[in-house]
């Protein structure tokens, strides 16, 4: 019972982490019909600004908590950074293009964007400081439930709240919904989609570079490579979930992880990535509309 | 009264609680010329996509009989069987194969009509490039049936949008069809090209022997070539006869020309 | 950034004059432009370009220099990227263009002659060569013609029928492996083997295909994706029959007629393997793309539903087309097996996926010639330019993106066969 618990709870928190990074998949998906493969490029240099400013600040002697908020904001400011120029590059003057060409032209992002951090940095894998506080009171979990753990539970609960409100409730939200369903018509009725897709962009990237950040400190080394297989994931959780919808992304993301964590904690942890693909091309196969998407009819 | 080549039967479509077509009853008889009308919305494209298998309807059965032949239901079917047992259409927003010659596009609508495979692709064999000269020289006088002939190098794109009607007609044809079905072909097309174009759709009946099915706007046309008018508003059939029951017809005159003088 | 009219006004101006103010206004608002995007561009790249910490030894290593590479970078290139989007504008309604290397190719292809001579000094060329240069370098021209047929099977999938394949390499990695299994266990010579691995190309992508080639596009780019990495975890992880991480060693090279070679003669035999492979590939692909089939495929990319709607089984094409790739994956993989006698899970990553694709992409979609092209010069190119090699894969990236952008038809564009019909018999002309 107690290992069940404890992957449960090891499966919780990974699904967290492809829930942050899947929203970015599905939102921008939603808006642009695009899968940005550069996506999880944007997570991995999140989590380096995350690693660099941490490192820095602790050279410098700051506190724990205070590396920890500084290295989050930072990481986000840059994800969200990269990503608006991503789209401004690399997508934007293809609107309108062969439908293959903005997707080949997102993985040549996707590969440049790993190269250069590699370059730039290193292609080893670095040790990332773990800034998550020891919380008190998981103890009592010991074994079951880790601190860090529970910080990316919570933290992607918060988040995902926090993306729901916003997209039901402001204005730029709404703005985002009526893009989703017709870009024409949303243009006509005074909404400038050029903003709402460079928003979609920003907040997507946001919200995997809090990804990036939270996982690099639990696990505890990154590499240029990072992005690549978490991207992969996350676009199964997000297709999984039904591509183009918020809550089937964070569910997708739950169940993926779960799934991984059952699977590689009793079946084999060889495996662990297979059972992620088997699984991604078994729902493309049987239901392609994921869990919560609705089916779309093709318009002739 | 000759036999019906194409009998719908109750046909319905919900697409997620909406219906956007409800029960509707339809046949088209040999060698008849069918239109059928209904303002914007009022499901009519909805309804060419359910017969030719890129919907399947919700309920209700789509029956043809090329040829006097059984009875056959093709609901359901993919939209290449239903061509290859001889249903062609036209799209309303003109899909032609934009960066292909307009030889090219014509010489695609003979796919299911010829064989050649992956083999004689590559041997190039007698029986291959006998198949290849046929198609050329098919495609080639249906071009020149629509007067296209000077175009047939040219990129499909680059035509005018009259044209691109034209050559969509003539891409249809070339699949060998016992029925035809035209989504709104005047559309875009000035009057001269649209009284051509009359004159074009009956000489098609003539010469292939073979029914049409007629979406349309321009009610002239309507008229003057439709044997029989099938009336669609907010998905219900709700009049059909010859042109000029139809036009006298209160409920089709509220409900159509009534609200669509304007256009 | 830039409209029409803007644009216009600036064909009249001079080339230079054109180029610092393109897309702007004054030439004061395109240097403000420039300042910003440096500006921009140095605050991007300021944390991964001039910061590296390591965090065990609490370092700190500030590289100022690349801070000054990155704002002087961006400042000129930021010329360029606006010049080369207003140029796009004012040539978009010019739907033939053609560049230096294709109008030189036009006029040669015109001239029978020329065209015939063309050939004959390549054939020449490509006879004579391992026997002018050394070992080495025939190596090297081995592992091109590899990358040639490669792109060229890929160009099927993605540049004729317009699916996005992103898993090609692990059909490469199955004729490699099936080569290397079957020599290892059952003795089974080359020669036997290159069917048998083109076979094996083809039913993976049927088994893989069949499921799949339903889907949209870039669901298919994904699934495909997935489908090379399960590939290599499996021949990473299967220790038991593929070896694991370490590999299979003392593949037999090619033998002929049960001749065996030295190690020298037999890489020239290699050599031309490869070549003759090559020339059946083009063969094949250039008859296949003028067929009914090869239009059915065009068709299929330009406007599905179209072409469903003119009889053509969508999933069948497709899979016709999928198959035909992966074939030649499985041919190109049992050659490379036999080229190198050593293969492990490390030589078929992303990686070599990516490089496939960008040959393919940059040399021209659709495009034997462009194929070719692109081939030669992505996998010459770091050879040579060893100081360039590791920087090939970012370079190779970001030529991807600049390619959709400013020219979507690659380095050469395809050329299609002209269908003429003459009264009483039907002529064609290439």
């Amino acid at each position: 019972m107690e290992y069940f618990l404890e992957l449960f709870f090891g499966g919780l928190t990974r699904g967290s982490i492809y829930a942050l990074i899947a929203l970015g998949y599905t939102m921008v998906y939603g808006i642009i019909e695009l899968i940005n493969f550069a996506h999880g490029e944007i997570y991995m240099i999140g989590a380096f600004t995350g690693l660099i400013v941490a490192g820095v600040l602790g050279a410098l002697g700051f506190p724990g908590s205070a590396i920890l908020v500084f290295a989050i904001v930072a990481a986000v400011i840059y994800s969200a950074a990269y990503g608006f120029t991503i789209e401004k590059i690399a997508y934007r003057p293809l609107r309108g293009a062969a439908r293959l060409s903005p997707l080949i032209s997102a993985i040549g992002m996707s590969i440049f964007l790993q190269n250069y951090v590699m370059l730039a940095q290193t292609s080893d894998f670095l040790p990332f400081p773990s800034l998550l506080p020891e919380l008190g009171f998981v103890k009592h979990f010991k074994g079951i439930l880790g601190s860090s753990d529970f910080i990316i539970i919570v933290t992607t609960i918060v988040v995902c709240v926090a993306l729901t409100l916003f997209i039901k409730y402001t204005k730029m939200g709404k703005a985002m919904r009526a893009t989703a369903q017709n870009r024409t018509m949303a243009q006509l009725v005074g909404v400038s989609v050029d903003t709402v897709i460079s928003v979609t962009f920003i907040i997507g990237s946001s919200l995997a570079a809090v990804g990036g950040v939270l996982i690099a400190s639990h696990i505890g080394q990154i590499n240029y490579y990072i992005g690549f297989i978490a991207g992969l994931k996350a676009f199964t959780a997000a297709v999984l979930g039904g591509i183009g919808s918020i809550p089937g992304a964070m569910l997708g993301g739950l169940v993926l992880g779960l799934t991984e964590a059952f699977a590689t904690g009793y079946v084999s942890s060889d495996y662990e990535d297979v059972f992620a693909f088997a699984l991604l091309v078994l729902i493309l196969i049987f239901r392609p509309s994921g869990i919560m998407g609705k089916e779309k009819i093709q318009k002739v | 009264m000759s036999n019906p080549v194409l009998q719908v039967n109750d046909i319905s479509m919900d697409f997620g609680g909406i219906r956007a077509l409800d029960e509707i009853q339809l046949d088209v008889r040999q060698g008849e010329i069918a239109a059928l009308i209904g303002p914007n919305g009022a499901g009519k494209t909805t309804f060419f996509n359910c017969i030719t298998g890129i919907y399947t309807p919700t309920t209700g059965d789509v029956l043809v009989s090329p040829e006097g032949g059984a009875a056959k239901r093709i609901n359901g079917m993919k939209p290449n069987l239903v061509t290859e047992l001889g249903m062609a259409r036209t799209f309303q927003n003109i899909r032609l194969f934009p960066s292909m010659t307009v030889l090219e596009n014509v010489m695609i609508g003979t796919h299911c009509r010829t064989r050649s495979g992956l083999w004689g692709a590559v041997t190039r064999n007698r029986a291959t490039r006998k198949e290849e000269a046929d198609t050329i020289e098919k495609s080639f006088h249906l071009l020149e049936l629509m007067n296209l002939e000077q175009y047939s190098n040219e990129l499909a794109c680059n035509l005018p949008y009259g044209k691109q009607r034209r050559l969509e007609i003539a891409r249809a044809l070339a699949t060998g069809p016992f029925l035809l079905l035209l989504d709104e072909p005047a559309a875009g097309m000035n009057p001269q090209e649209t009284m051509a174009l009359k004159e074009l759709v009956l000489d098609i009946r003539e010469r292939f022997n073979i029914s049409i099915l007629l979406i349309e706007h321009d009610m002239k046309m309507v008229m003057s070539t439709s044997d029989r008018v099938f009336v669609l508003e907010y998905g219900r059939l709700i009049a059909h006869g010859t042109p000029k029951e139809v036009s006298e017809n209160p409920a089709v005159i509220k409900a159509y020309l009534g609200e669509d003088e304007d256009v | 950034m830039s409209n029409v009219t803007k644009a216009d006004t600036g064909a009249s101006q001079n080339p230079v004059a054109f180029f610092l103010t393109a897309g702007c206004e004054s030439f004061a608002e395109s240097l403000r432009k420039s300042v910003l995007a440096s500006l921009w561009f140095i605050f991007l790249t300021f944390p991964i370009m001039v910061i590296k910490v390591d965090t065990i030894n609490k370092t700190i290593d500030w590289r100022w220099m690349n801070m000054a590479y990155i704002g002087i970078g961006t400042f000129v290139l930021s010329f360029v990227w606006r010049w080369a989007l207003a140029r796009k504008e004012l040539t978009k309604e010019e739907s033939t263009r053609e560049n230096i290397s294709e109008k030189m190719l036009d006029r040669i292809s015109s001239n029978s002659y020329a065209k015939y001579g063309f050939l004959a000094l390549f054939a020449a060329a490509a006879v004579v060569f391992p026997h002018a240069v050394g070992m080495y370098q025939t190596n090297i021209m081995i592992s091109c013609l590899i990358y040639i047929v490669l792109g060229l099977g890929l160009n099927m999938v993605v540049g004729i029928a317009g699916l996005l394949h992103l898993g090609y390499v692990a059909f490469y990695a199955v004729g490699a492996y099936s080569y290397a299994l079957l020599n290892m266990h059952y003795g089974i010579g080359f020669w036997t083997a290159l069917p048998i691995g083109a076979l094996f190309g083809v039913v993976f992508a049927v088994l893989l295909g069949l499921p799949v080639l339903r889907l949209r596009g870039d669901y298919l780019a994904i699934v495909t994706l997935g489908f090379g990495e399960i590939v290599r975890l499996v021949l990473e992880n299967w220790g038991d029959v593929t070896m694991g991480p370490s590999g299979i060693s003392g593949i037999d090279r090619p033998g002929f007629f049960g001749v065996k070679f030295g190690v020298m003669d037999s890489i020239t035999y290699a050599y031309y393997i490869m070549l003759g492979l090559l020339i059946f590939t083009i063969f094949v692909i250039n008859r296949l793309q003028n067929s009914r089939l090869g239009r059915a495929l065009l068709a299929l990319r330009e406007d599905e539903i179209a072409s469903q709607a003119m009889g053509i089984d969508r999933t069948k094409a497709k899979l016709l087309a999928f198959a035909l790739g992966s074939c030649w994956a499985g041919l190109a993989g049992v050659v490379f097996a036999a080229k190198t006698t050593f293969i492990n899970p490390a030589s078929f990553t992303f990686w070599e996926s990516a490089i496939v694709l960008s040959v393919v992409v940059i040399g021209g979609m659709g495009s034997i010639r462009g194929v070719i092209a692109g081939a030669v010069i992505l996998v010459l190119m770091p050879e040579y330019l060893r100081a360039f090699s590791e920087f090939r894969m970012l370079v190779f990236g970001a030529t991807m993106v600049l390619v959709m952008v400013f020219r979507p038809q690659g380095l050469i564009s395809a050329k299609r066969k002209i269908y003429t019909y003459v009264k009483g018999k039907s002529a064609t002309n290439e």
